[in-house]
């Protein structure tokens, strides 16, 4: 393979950003045929890398050759026309069209004036047919899978002729099983020579698909392996740039009294469709519930509902035996819930408040930060320093604002704030979403010492690994409905991904 | 470096977008009073000694500046919460009018106790009158610009009522009878010989209500809650504030805050309630809150600002004839320019950029 003429090459690429050195001499190059996997932490620089390869961004210096000819790059469009094409993590695809409709979109087959439907079917039928995509193209985007609509967006860029294709983190929205259908998709793209830079962080992929990995720390080329020559472990090191602890290590539960029982609970969501269906199961002291489950299946809603943010339609809910049922908020925290929420830019911080501010959200009106209507600011400064000392929130200061800080320090703001208040449930959602490996190790430590300390923790999580890393037992939810609660023992990823997509009797062994 | 250290603790960075865009628009302003022909210098110079040019005419400035800080203070308020108050003209107006009744119905009461009563009157009517919209906002979840706005006519309509009929004094003018003296606000005129300004006590009631309102914002539990649901409602809601409560509550405040602006028009500045004695106090509010970044500090100085422009803008049309309907022009893209900050910030960074890249 190796004397391979490259199909592409970036060489030095530089680019300044006012605060930062983006990429910092950094070059990259993909053969023909090949998987090449990019991985780094957030922040790496791995999208600035594929945004100037995709012409969003114009390096400050350095130079790409595509087919051994230097080209400039000047915007998305350039790009496709001389053959780059660029999934990106959220999909561009207009819901109400149909398939070909979304795939033809911009460089549409014309008949006179019109629109040459007929003839637009066709091409995206024998394109598909091609390449192995089992599409209908006449269906509407709005009533197809998200693992379809992926696919949709990389017939996309067959259609317009790539020859490299970038896929920014394909697999964060698939099931396993939709993940693997990922998998023989790309094989067969390379199958018939086309190019494809993977961009993820989840090294097991990278092991299962790539051809070579170019790891990625601090805007800097850490180095280029063949996956045939490299481990795991070896990828998460260059990564992070120290050894880290890959698997999970916790002893085994000591479960006590339940905690949270939940019974027969129904909600909706915010179009007044039924969401959560029926849902009962108890979380008990010292053990972690893990809910696994594709998102957008109730998960969402059951923990508004858990938390206080959402009023169930039927059925109950009790903390240590008091029943806490579309009780407030305010309330529920007072119980002693803590609840790191999913999108903690949404729910988790305002993020225009200072760390302080942030880390007093929810006791702010309670002694010693309050007396009487008045906030006692030193107090609360006092606070916040030891709170960032000991979740070790890197901060220039307790005074700025938490939109400044990276994603994993905001989580640990989060974090500490829930945790301190000496929870005696915590309910945890997507608790590493966007996070690096160093921020991801913190969170699930702290998660496990709770459980340790005899804590009730709630987990849902629809990173597979995670769930089956931190839980002691696994509740799937499909449809709004919980239907399977296995032991962790039990618990295969197979078997939770059949569970997941809804296949609960399948009579086929897994392989 | 030590400069750079105290402007930094000043937040003059704050004033850079502000004070760029009225740079901005006096040099539109200048350009089109080249363009009638006249001297914008000579202009620009009239206004400014229109306004400051004695101790007489810096009362009347601050005089002009006094609605103005209380009605910008309202619709920052309300902003600080997520709400857009368009309806700080009818809460004034109708501030005003329950300050008129007070002030002139209830007689033979020491000034003590008929003073702050009148005051109070007004902030509760007005408050009322904010509540409305703030309920249905919450309850509800009808817009409040589309609310408030509404709440205006209503306002309109009730005045027009009211004092052209039950609270009308004898006479052609349609106001009400003058207020009697134990509800009046002491004017500067009645203690200084040199002045005929109608400035009164107001002007402190209103930087008091700056104060009150920059503590209640930024020291107490109250300030905070209102800030989280303005920045964002969904996290304040997971922090266990109610998103209502807020809303409503910093309705009411923000109505308080106009209807002290009514007042003082009715039984400071005016001594009556005439009608139609508002120019747009309210909505000139508006512009004011947004140049003032709807900071209670940053209200005040936009007020005296446009104060300035409108007290100023008669000496300068007199003197130079440039005609007064400059001074809302002035003002129009000023806050066009403030609207667009992206534009300001634009014109003068790319200056800085383009050092920084080579």
């Amino acid at each position: 393979m190796r004397p391979v003429e490259p199909v592409l090459q970036m060489e030095n690429i530089t680019k300044r950003f006012p605060a930062v050195v983006a990429n910092d001499d950094v070059s990259f190059d993909l053969l023909p045929g090949e998987i090449h996997a990019l991985v780094g932490e957030n922040g790496a620089g791995k999208s600035t890398l594929m945004n100037i390869l995709f012409g969003i961004l114009t390096p400050d210096s350095g130079k790409i050759k595509y087919k051994s000819e230097q080209v400039k790059i000047e915007s998305p469009n350039h790009a496709i026309k001389i053959g780059i094409g660029m999934v990106h993590q959220h999909f561009k695809l207009v819901p109400p069209l149909t398939i070909t409709e979304n795939i033809v979109l911009g460089s549409e087959p014309k008949a006179g004036l019109t629109f040459d439907k007929a003839k637009a079917y066709s091409e995206v039928s024998a394109l598909a047919k091609q390449y192995g995509f089992n599409i209908d193209p006449k269906a509407k985007v709005a009533d197809i899978s998200v693992g379809m609509q992926q696919r949709v967006e990389i017939l996309k860029t067959l259609y317009r002729g790539a020859q490299v294709i970038i896929l920014d983190e394909p697999t964060a929205v698939l099931t396993p099983q939709e993940t693997r259908e990922m998998f023989v998709i790309m094989r067969s793209l390379v199958a018939q020579n086309k190019s494809i830079v993977f961009i993820t962080h989840k090294l097991n992929e990278v092991m299962e698909t790539a051809n070579r990995a170019t790891v990625m720390r601090r805007g800097k080329i850490v180095g280029t392996v063949n996956i045939s020559e490299t481990s795991t472990a070896q990828l998460a090191e260059m990564m992070v740039g120290r050894q880290v602890l890959l698997d999970i290590k916790k002893g085994s539960a000591k479960p006590g009294e339940n905690v949270l029982n939940v019974v027969s609970i129904f909600a909706n969501d915010d179009r007044k469709l039924k969401a959560v269906k029926n849902v009962t199961f108890d979380v008990r002291e010292g053990e972690i519930l893990g809910i696994a489950g594709v998102e957008g299946n109730g998960q969402n809603e059951l923990v508004e509902v858990l938390t206080g943010l959402r009023k169930p339609t039927s059925g109950h809910v009790f903390l240590s035996g008091k029943e806490i049922t579309g009780r407030s908020a305010r309330v529920i925290k007072d119980e002693k819930v803590g609840y790191i929420p999913e999108d903690r830019h949404k729910r988790g911080l305002e993020l225009d408040f200072s760390i302080s501010e942030n880390l007093i959200l929810g006791v702010h009106s309670k002694p010693p930060f309050a007396k009487g209507i008045v906030i006692d600011y030193d107090q609360v400064a006092k606070y916040a320093d030891t709170l960032i000392e000991k979740y070790d929130i890197r901060t220039p200061s307790a005074e700025v604002k938490a939109n400044s800080l990276s994603g994993g320090n905001q989580q640990k703001t989060v974090l500490a704030r829930e945790l301190e208040v000496d929870p005696i449930l915590l309910v945890a959602s997507q608790p590493t979403r966007g996070l690096d490996i160093g921020a991801i190790e913190f969170v699930h430590t702290q998660i496990i010492k709770q459980r340790d300390a005899g804590k009730a923790v709630l987990l849902i999580s629809a990173e597979l690994q995670e769930i089956m890393g931190l839980s002691d037992r696994i509740a799937v939810m499909y449809e709004g409905n919980i239907v399977a609660v296995l032991d962790a023992k039990d618990a295969t990823e197979e078997k939770l991904g059949l569970l997941m997509a809804g296949v609960f009797d399948a009579p086929k062994e897994a392989t | 470096m030590d400069i750079m250290k105290i402007i930094r603790a000043l937040r003059l960075k704050e004033l850079v977008l502000p004070l760029g865009a009225i740079f901005l628009g006096l040099l539109v302003g200048a350009i089109m009073i080249l363009w009638i022909g006249k001297n914008p210098l000579f202009a620009y110079a009239s206004l400014f000694y229109g306004a400051f040019g004695d101790l007489n005419s810096i009362a009347n400035t601050l005089a002009r500046a006094t609605p103005l800080i209380l009605t910008g203070l309202a619709v920052a308020f309300a902003f600080r919460c997520g709400l857009f108050n368009i309806g700080v003209e009818g809460q004034l107006l109708v501030g005003g009018l329950s300050a008129a009744y007070v002030g002139t119905v209830l007689n033979g009461l020491p000034l003590i106790v008929h003073l702050p009563l009148t005051i109070l009157s007004a902030m509760v009517a007005s408050a009322i009158w904010a509540a409305i919209p703030g309920i249905l906002k919450a309850k509800r979840g009808v817009h409040e610009v589309i609310n408030t706005i509404m709440m205006n006519f209503i306002a309109y309509a009730l005045v027009a009522f009211v004092i052209t009929g039950p609270l009308k004094a004898p006479g052609q003018i349609p106001k009400s009878a003058d207020i009697l003296e134990t509800a009046q606000l002491i004017r500067l005129s009645e203690f200084a010989q040199w002045s005929t300004s109608r400035l009164n006590t107001g002007i402190l009631i209103a930087l008091l209500a700056c104060i009150v309102i920059y503590y209640l914002l930024w020291k107490t539990t109250i300030g905070y809650e209102i800030r989280a649901v303005g920045l964002n409602p969904f996290a304040a809601e997971y922090g266990g504030i109610s998103v209502n409560r807020n809303i409503i509550l910093a309705m009411v405040i923000s109505g308080m805050i106009a209807g002290l602006a009514g007042a003082e028009r009715v039984i400071g500045f005016h001594g009556s309630f005439i009608l139609g004695f508002s120019p747009g106090y309210g909505f000139e509010g508006i512009a004011v809150a947004l140049l003032g970044k709807n900071h209670p500090v940053g209200v005040i100085l936009a007020a005296i600002l446009f104060g300035t422009l409108s007290s100023g803008g008669r000496w300068m049309a007199f003197n130079t004839g440039v005609p007064t309907e400059l001074v809302t022009v002035l003002q129009a893209v000023i806050i066009f320019f403030v609207a667009a900050e992206q534009i300001v910030a634009w014109f003068f960074r790319s200056k800085k950029k383009t050092r920084q890249v080579t």
